[in-house]
C-alpha cells in the first residue's frame, strides 16, 4: 500500500445505533429530533439544591447496576452497539471481525463508593490514611478494575468479541469523532476490513455538573428546561449537559459490497487540528478550526462549495458558536449564508465524549432521509452569525455531502466529511 | 495487525523518572543502579518519587505550570526533552505538523477536600445539599483542567507550540502500548510523518495507591525485584515517569538530516482478559507475529513487568520459555502504568545505540547469560489487570 492511497479513501458505514435523552434506538430518536422535541429536563437523578444549573438531557430510559458512570457508559454503549450490529449483520454474535474504538470519559471512584469506604473505616472524621487502611479489607477489590479508564472498552470487547486491543480515546468534546477517525484510519491502512466505533458518556452527575458550572460553561436558564439550549441565538448562555451513546459499524467499501451489506453512508474525509490558544477556549479568529475543516474537505477530495449541510458542533456557548461561524465563513466565503447549518445539541444537549459519534449518526440519518433536523429555540437570531440554522422546524432538502464538526476542551478539533452512498 | 510498510525511526527520546532526567542520567543510573525507592513515607507501602525537576526548563511560564496537574507537568517536560533530543525545539515549521499521541491517568483528586467532605457528609442533615454546597465552594476550576487526561496533549501543544493534531488514549498500561502502536501504524501507513508519542504519570498520589491497595496490587514490606515478588503475593511500587518518543518516517528524518537512535520495527498488542493462561497464550501469539523478524543471536528483552500478580507470573512463564537475556526496568524505576511502555521503548532505543544491556540485578535476570552484542530488543508491556503488548526495536546500521 502506498502512502498516498492509505491517506484517503471512503469508508462505508453499515450499521448505526443510538441512545440519547430522546430515546433508545435511532428510529425513535430521528422522529423526535425532526419533530423538534427537546430531551432537556429537570434533573431527577440527584438533588440540585444550591446549584445554578438544574437541568440536563439525561437518558432516563436506561438504568445500570451499580448506578455509576462506568456502568451507565457500558449500558448506553451496549444498547447502541446491539442496534448497530443488528443493522449491519456483520460477523457472528459475539464475534465482531475488527477492533473496537471507544470514546469514553475518564472514570474514577465516585462519591457513593467513597462514602462507603469512609463509613466502613469507622472513623467519624476519616483521614485519607483511614481510607487506605479500609481499602485493604478486600471488600473494595472491584474499584481498581472498574475505575480504570479502559474498563468499559474491555467489557464491550468481551461481549461483542472485537479483535485485538480495544482502544479507549478521549479528546474531550471531540472524542466521538476521534474514535471514528481511528476506525477510518485503521481501515484505510488495511489493518482491518471493519471497525466498531462507539462514543459513550454519562456525565449527568453532580460532580460533573459542578465542574462545568465552575468553568461558567453551562446554561443557567432552567425554566423551562427545553428552552435552555439555543445554539446560534443571540441570547445563548452556555451548553446543557447531555448523555448517551452511538455506535457505527465501519467497513472497507469493497468488503461491504462483497458481502452484500447495505451501505448507509460513506465517511470520505477527516480533518484534525490542535489549537494551542488556550486550555478551554478556541482561538477567537477560528483559524485552527478552519484548518481542521479545510483538511476534512481536502481529505475527501472535494471543494468547499460541494458541502450541502453542516452538522455543527453548535454547543450554545457564546464563544463556540461565534468561532464556529467564523471558521465556516473562512472556508465557505459568502456561500456560508446559504448552507444549512444545524445543531442537534439544541435538543439532546452536549453529550460530551459521545457527541462526535452521536452527531455522526444523526448526520448519516440526515443524508439517508434527505431531511434536515432543526436548531430549536431559535427565536432571537444573533446578527453576527448570519446562518441558515434550519430554525425550529425540520425540512426536506437535497443533500449529498455533509460536514460534522467536533471541537474539544484542550483544543482538539475533528471534522468528518460524510456523504450519501 | 499492521504490516510495517515504511521504516520508522526513533529520532528523539525524552525521559524523566525517579532515576533522573535525560538519556545520560538514565544510562548512568541503569549502570550503577542506585535505590531510589521511598520505603518510609507511605510505610508499609513503597513508592518511587520523581527526581528533582526544574519544570521551568521546559515549561517556562509559571502560569502554564500552575494550570497543570503534576502528571501533565511531567509529561509536558518529557515531551520537551524529546523534541530537544530530536532537534525539533524551535523549529516552528515542523512543530506545526507534529501529531501528538499521548496517554495519562489524569483524575488527580484533592484529598484534603475529599476527606473534609466525607467527614462532613457522614453527619450532614441533608447529605445531597451538603455535597453540592461543599463541592461548589471547594473545587477549583483549574483542578478540573488538571483532571482531564486530554489536557496533557493540550498542554504539550500550548507549551511547545504544536498545531498538528492531538489524540489521547485512556486505559492504564495498555494505553501506553497502544499509544506507541497507533503512532507507529500511522507512520507506517503514511498517515503521519512525525509523531510525538508518550505518557506522563504521577505515581506520588495516595488516591492512586488506594486503587492498588483495594485490588491487592500494592507492594508492601520488603522491596524485591519485580520478578522475585510472587512468593509474597506480588505488588506494585508506584512511580512517576514522563516518557516521550519522537517517531518519524525514515524519509522525513533523512530529509531533515535527523539521526536515528534506533528503528521501531513492529508493535503488536492484544487484550486477552484476566485469565493467566489466556494471557500467556496471548503473549505467545504476539511473539509469533514478531518471529519472522527476530534474530535470536543478538536479541534481548526489556520487560515492563509491574510486580502485580498474576500478571507478572504470566509474563515470567512466557519469558522463561524464550530464554533470552532480560532486564526489567521496574525493579529500578518502580511502575508508572501508562508511562512504563513508552519509557521502556526509549530505554531500549538508547541501549541499542550502545549495543549492550546494563548489569543484571535479579536472579531471574541472571538465569540467561547476556549476548555480548545486542542488536534487537523486544519490549514487553503486560498490564496489571489486562492488556498485553510487545514492541520490536532494531539497532540502527545493522543489516536487516
Amino acid at each position: 500500500m502506498t502512502a498516498d492511497r492509505s491517506k484517503t479513501g471512503a469508508v462505508a458505514v453499515t450499521g448505526l445505533g443510538l441512545v440519547t435523552s430522546l430515546g433508545v434506538g435511532k428510529a425513535d430518536n430521528w422522529t423526535k429530533l425532526c419533530g423538534g422535541q427537546s430531551g432537556v429536563r429537570y434533573i431527577r437523578r440527584f438533588a440540585t439544591t444550591g446549584l445554578k444549573t438544574r437541568i440536563a438531557a439525561a437518558v432516563d430510559d436506561l438504568s445500570a447496576e451499580p448506578f455509576d458512570t462506568p456502568a451507565l457508559c457500558n449500558s448506553f454503549a451496549t444498547h447502541a452497539v446491539e442496534e448497530a450490529l443488528a443493522e449491519s449483520a456483520i460477523g457472528r454474535r459475539g464475534d465482531f471481525p475488527g477492533p473496537l474504538f471507544l470514546a469514553i470519559p475518564p472514570l474514577e471512584l465516585e462519591w457513593q463508593r467513597r462514602l462507603e469506604l469512609a463509613t466502613a473505616s469507622g472513623a467519624a472524621e476519616p483521614t485519607f490514611d483511614d481510607l487506605l487502611r479500609t481499602a485493604a479489607n478486600g471488600q473494595f477489590r472491584d474499584i481498581d478494575q472498574r475505575c480504570q479508564h479502559g474498563s468499559v472498552a474491555l467489557l464491550l470487547q468481551q461481549k461483542f468479541g472485537t479483535r485485538g486491543s480495544p482502544i479507549s480515546v478521549n479528546t474531550a468534546c471531540a472524542s466521538g469523532a476521534s474514535a471514528l477517525q481511528l476506525g477510518v484510519e485503521a481501515i484505510r491502512r488495511g489493518d482491518t476490513q471493519a471497525a466498531l466505533c462507539v462514543g459513550t458518556d454519562a456525565p449527568v452527575n453532580f460532580e460533573a455538573l459542578i465542574r462545568f458550572s465552575l468553568l461558567s460553561a453551562l446554561s443557567t436558564r432552567n425554566d423551562p428546561p427545553s428552552r435552555a439550549s439555543k445554539p446560534f441565538s443571540k441570547d445563548r448562555d452556555g451548553f446543557v449537559i447531555g448523555e448517551g451513546a452511538a455506535a457505527l459499524v465501519l467497513e472497507n467499501v469493497d468488503a461491504a459490497r462483497a458481502r452484500g451489506a447495505t451501505i448507509l453512508g460513506l465517511i470520505t474525509g477527516i480533518g484534525e487540528s490542535v489549537d494551542p490558544f488556550h486550555r478551554t477556549r478556541a482561538n477567537p479568529d477560528g483559524k485552527p478550526i478552519a484548518a481542521c475543516i479545510a483538511q476534512a474537505i481536502a481529505d475527501a477530495g472535494i471543494s468547499a462549495h460541494e458541502i450541502d449541510y453542516v452538522n455543527a458542533h453548535g454547543t450554545s456557548t457564546p464563544e463556540n458558536d461565534m468561532t464556529e461561524y467564523l471558521a465556516l465563513s473562512t472556508i465557505m466565503g459568502e456561500r456560508v449564508r446559504r448552507v444549512a447549518v444545524s445543531s442537534n445539541k439544541s435538543m439532546i444537549g452536549h453529550t460530551l465524549s459521545a457527541a462526535g459519534a452521536i452527531e455522526a449518526v444523526f448526520t448519516v440519518l440526515t443524508l439517508q432521509h434527505q431531511r434536515l433536523p432543526p436548531t430549536i429555540n431559535y427565536f432571537e437570531p444573533d446578527p453576527d452569525i448570519p446562518l441558515d440554522v434550519v430554525p425550529n422546524v425540520a425540512r426536506d432538502a437535497t443533500i449529498r455531502r455533509a460536514l460534522s464538526n467536533s471541537f474539544g476542551f484542550g483544543g482538539q478539533n475533528v471534522s468528518l466529511l460524510i456523504e450519501a452512498e | 495487525m499492521t504490516e510495517i510498510d515504511r521504516e520508522i525511526w526513533i529520532t528523539g527520546v525524552g525521559l524523566v523518572s525517579p532515576l533522573g532526567e535525560s538519556d545520560d542520567a538514565h544510562s548512568q543510573a541503569f549502570a550503577t543502579q542506585p535505590t531510589r525507592a521511598n520505603l518510609s513515607d507511605w510505610a508499609p507501602y513503597i513508592f518511587y518519587p520523581l527526581t528533582t525537576v526544574d519544570f521551568g526548563k521546559q515549561i517556562p511560564k509559571k502560569s502554564d505550570q500552575r494550570q497543570m496537574a503534576q502528571c501533565q507537568r511531567i509529561g509536558t517536560y518529557a515531551a520537551g526533552l524529546a523534541l530537544q533530543s530530536a532537534g525539533l525545539n524551535g523549529d516552528a515549521a515542523r512543530l506545526a505538523k507534529i501529531d501528538i499521541i499521548a496517554t495519562t491517568v489524569g483524575g488527580e483528586r484533592d484529598m484534603a477536600v475529599d476527606t473534609a467532605v466525607l467527614s462532613g457528609l457522614q453527619g450532614a442533615a441533608d447529605p445531597a445539599a451538603f455535597l453540592n454546597e461543599r463541592l461548589m465552594a471547594d473545587l477549583r476550576p483549574t483542578f478540573f483542567l488538571g483532571q482531564l487526561p486530554n489536557l496533557l496533549a493540550g498542554n504539550i501543544a500550548i507549551v511547545h507550540g504544536i498545531t498538528g493534531s492531538a489524540l489521547t488514549l485512556l486505559g492504564d498500561e495498555a494505553a501506553g502500548v497502544d499509544t506507541v502502536r497507533i503512532a507507529a501504524a500511522r507512520i507506517a501507513g503514511g498517515q503521519s510523518e512525525l509523531v510525538l508519542a508518550g505518557a506522563g504519570y504521577n505515581g506520588s498520589r495516595k488516591d492512586l495507591l488506594l486503587y492498588l491497595i483495594a485490588a491487592g496490587h500494592a507492594l508492601s514490606g520488603e522491596l524485591q525485584p519485580v520478578f522475585e515478588r510472587a512468593s509474597r503475593g506480588g505488588g506494585i511500587a508506584l512511580s512517576s515517569i514522563g516518557a516521550f518518543l519522537v517517531l518519524e518516517s525514515a524519509e522525513h528524518a533523512r530529509e531533515r538530516s535527523a539521526r536515528p537512535i534506533a528503528k521501531l520495527t513492529r508493535v503488536v498488542a492484544d487484550a486477552a482478559g484476566v485469565d493467566i493462561v489466556a494471557r500467556e497464550t496471548a503473549l505467545e501469539r504476539l511473539w509469533s507475529q514478531l518471529a519472522p523478524q527476530l534474530k535470536p543471536r543478538h536479541l534481548a528483552v526489556i520487560s515492563g513487568a509491574s510486580g502485580a500478580e498474576p500478571a507478572t507470573s504470566a509474563e515470567r512463564n512466557f519469558l522463561q520459555r524464550h530464554a533470552l537475556p532480560l532486564r526489567a526496568t521496574g525493579s529500578h524505576t518502580g511502575h508508572a502504568s501508562h508511562a512504563q511502555f513508552p519509557m521502556n521503548v526509549a530505554i531500549a532505543a538508547l541501549l541499542l545505540q550502545q549495543r549492550r544491556l546494563y548489569p543484571a540485578s535479579s536472579s531471574f535476570e541472571c538465569n540467561i547469560p547476556d549476548d555480548p552484542v545486542v542488536e534487537q530488543i523486544v519490549v514487553t508491556g503486560v498490564g496489571r489487570n489486562y492488556g498485553e503488548g510487545l514492541a520490536l526495536l532494531d539497532a540502527f546500521g545493522v543489516g536487516m
